[in-house]
């Protein structure tokens, strides 16, 4: 709490990182972010690998405890609170390896994930076929991330893409308002990532969405705002064309023109 | 929304008819099987199946290896007995019927209050624990014979004076009756939890807590209550234990009862519903049927469970489950030859294998019985060499034969599972 609440409780202002910091033994992997993230924007955050942008993501969805500094969720501190509490605030994560519950169905894996927004918390003595709302969510979901088809195929029998597709759904199940994607195209090909940034947008309507992601061309094409991470520090957070512009990028990350990124990958 | 997709008309049928198959069952299998004996086997068999089945919420449903179930079970039972005995003496004002749920509560307040301990942690921790506090356990019922009754146990009458239309409990058949209504409940209510969110969450949390933690969902909370329900559960089926032995002693808390759970649950097969109801029938008929009949019973249950493990990790179930797949297909008929010789080989494997190992028991400690022995009508000497090379041939014989035969199954199995994901693939695609 090193920081004044006044600006946190600024409604405009979904998640707040202050001068936050994330030490390993004696390596500081974070060092001293500050981020101010308006509800409703859409941020990118990129940089070199090993610039510690999924561990930030681990220290704001309550996997990592921070070393210090504060994140602010809607003005309210969260750092320090179990992934569960956090979520249970309106924050939901996905991840970059895939992490779904594979023996269940693309069905359940949804439902699973909308039962605890429903409030339906620890019940059993209510059935599940008997929740209207909770199962008709899941179907919304599943035709959301197009997946209807796949309805009682078990998560570890569906194809890359598609595990790729319900980890999606699993995040943004329970309707939080703030969203972070962990690398949501990795190991995509073209065709298929250009079909998913469309996927993305359309279910992240309304919400505030951080997502770290390598791929210039779903950066450009998705992100109102990057954020660039070099080195556990945020050195440009701007609008796309202002950090293209930006020298200290370009030296420091993008090293050669983006033009080139976009067409040869990542 | 269409409702359709998940409320199955059909499927509700099926469910009511399954489930009064069940009550007709446990109504009339005492009918049939109408001696002493049997209606003891029955008795401890519906005991075993809310047991396994209460068990199977930790081991199949939430993925928790708990080596200490006995403790659940074990402690409902002297619970029981001691309410029993104050039902008896006239100071708990309860009909006898209810004793077992006085079980239930103990088993559940027991699980209230160790459980909060074993499932702070999940696998290889919580197994340890479990084991630490199974044997714990074990070690106060001994030291504390005020409640346990020492060596000896605890031991209460359950008959009633003057019984509500003449039930008393005396004559086992009551008690029997009374088990299988218990039984019947307990397998539906135990039912009904998987199908809701609680049960469901489980599932998840077995198969990666981790992203349970990210839904909203704290995983030690519920596999706390997991445990909770399943000690309730445990507890009923022990107090049932008391009412029908009316003497309870350590070793119903003891790692062998626990053990036996274990096993039997996963050899009846943890990853269906109605697995441990296999396991249990096959428990009881293990532990008093195959007992008596060969001193080397637990070789072949420690076999017979070896051979599980390696061959059909999901049980007894699975098998039943894959080959009724096989027959949704139509493919069924084509293994029936195979499952022949299977059966043919490998009792003539058995037999070669059995005959040595009665021997060996025979040599080691019934000697002084003479040298010889009867297996199967057959008389053995093993003090020869004839009885010895005899059973081996026969062994080898059913081994080599098993074996062609196993690998002309295994090349038809996969034949048939290929055809089945090529007819699942072109079915849905339609």
């Amino acid at each position: 709490m090193n920081a004044s609440r006044s600006s946190g409780a600024n409604p405009a202002i979904a998640l707040e990182l202050k001068d936050l910091r994330k030490s390993f033994g004696k390596t500081e992997i974070i060092r001293g972010i500050n981020l101010a993230v308006t509800s409703g924007e859409r941020v990118a955050i990129i940089g070199p690998n090993g610039a510690g942008k999924s561990t930030l993501f681990n220290l704001i969805s309550g996997r990592f405890e921070p070393t210090s500094g504060d994140v602010l969720l809607n003005g309210q501190r969260i750092n320090g609170k179990k992934p569960y509490e956090i979520n249970r605030l309106g924050l939901s994560r996905s991840f970059q390896i895939t992490n779904i519950f594979p023996k269940l169905s693309v069905f359940e894996n949804l439902r699973c994930s909308v039962l605890w927004s429903l409030g339906y918390k620890y019940t059993f003595f209510k059935f599940l076929a008997n929740l209207d709302d909770a199962n008709d969510r899941a179907e919304e979901l599943m035709e959301m991330i197009k997946l209807d088809k796949k309805r009682d195929v078990l998560g570890m029998n569906l194809t890359y893409a598609e595990q790729r597709a319900l980890e999606i759904g699993i995040t943004i199940a329970g309707g939080a308002g703030v969203i972070l994607l962990d690398e949501p195209t990795a190991g995509m090909s073209r065709s298929e990532t250009t079909r998913f940034i469309k996927l993305i947008k359309d279910v992240t309507v309304g919400k505030t969405l951080l997502t770290v992601e390598h791929d210039m061309g779903v950066v450009f094409g998705l992100a109102d705002k990057i954020a660039v991470v070099v080195y556990g520090e945020v050195i440009a957070f701007d609008v796309p064309e202002a950090v293209r512009a930006d020298q200290r990028v370009q030296e420091a990350y993008l090293g050669s023109p983006v033009a080139d990124q976009q067409t040869g990958g990542h | 929304m269409n409702k359709s997709h998940y409320e199955f008309a059909p499927m509700n049928v099926g469910r009511w008819l399954v489930w009064s198959l069940f009550a007709l069952m446990l109504a009339l299998v005492p009918l049939v099987f109408s001696s002493g004996l049997s209606i003891t086997v029955l008795s401890q068999m519906g005991i075993a199946i809310i047991a396994c089945l209460s068990y199977n919420m930790l081991l199949g449903q939430g993925g928790m290896l708990s080596f200490g179930h006995a403790v659940y079970t074990g402690l409902g039972s002297f619970v029981a007995i001691h309410a029993l005995n104050s039902v008896t003496g006239g100071s708990l004002p309860i009909p006898m019927a209810a004793v077992p749920l006085i079980g239930g509560l103990a088993g559940m307040g027991f699980a209230i209050l160790f459980g909060y301990v074993t499932t702070r942690k999940s696998g290889t921790t919580f197994a340890m624990i479990t084991l630490g506090l199974g044997e714990l356990v074990f070690a106060m019922a001994l030291m504390i014979p005020e409640f346990f009754g020492g060596e000896g146990g605890v031991s209460g009458n359950r008959m009633v004076k003057n019984g509500f239309l003449g039930i008393t409990f005396g004559p086992p058949i009551q008690v029997y009756y009374l088990i299988a209504i218990y039984t019947f409940f307990a397998v539906a209510a135990m039912f009904a939890f998987t199908r809701t969110p609680l049960g469901r969450m489980l599932n998840a949390v077995r198969d990666n807590p981790e992203r349970v933690e990210f839904v909203g969902y704290n995983t030690q909370r519920v596999r706390y209550m997991a445990f909770i329900l399943a000690g309730f559960f445990a507890g009923i089926s022990g107090g049932l234990g008391a009412l029908n032995f009316e003497i309870v002693n350590f070793e119903v808390v003891g790692a062998a009862r626990s053990g036996a759970y274990l096993l039997f649950t996963f050899l009846g097969g943890a990853t269906f519903f109605f697995g441990p109801i296999i396991g249990a029938v096959m428990m009881v008929l293990a532990f008093v049927l195959f007992s008596e009949f060969t001193r080397a019973w637990l070789l072949y249950l420690g076999l017979i469970f070896l051979f599980t493990v390696m061959y059909a990790p999901g049980g007894v179930a699975s098998l039943i489950m894959m080959n009724l797949r096989v027959a949704a297909f139509g493919r069924l008929r084509e293994l029936w030859v195979s499952y022949l010789g299977l059966a043919m080989t490998g009792l003539v494997g058995l037999f070669g294998a059995a005959a040595m190992i009665e021997m060996v028991y025979h040599l080691q400690l019934n000697a002084t019985l003479g040298s010889e022995l009867k297996f199967l009508g057959i008389t053995l000497n093993p003090a020869g060499l004839n009885s010895w090379f005899g059973s081996a041939f026969v062994f080898f014989t059913g081994l080599g034969l098993f074996e062609v035969v196993r690998r002309q199954f295994l090349r038809d199995w996969s034949e048939i599972q290929e055809y089945i994901e090529k007819e699942t693939k072109r079915r849905d695609a339609l």
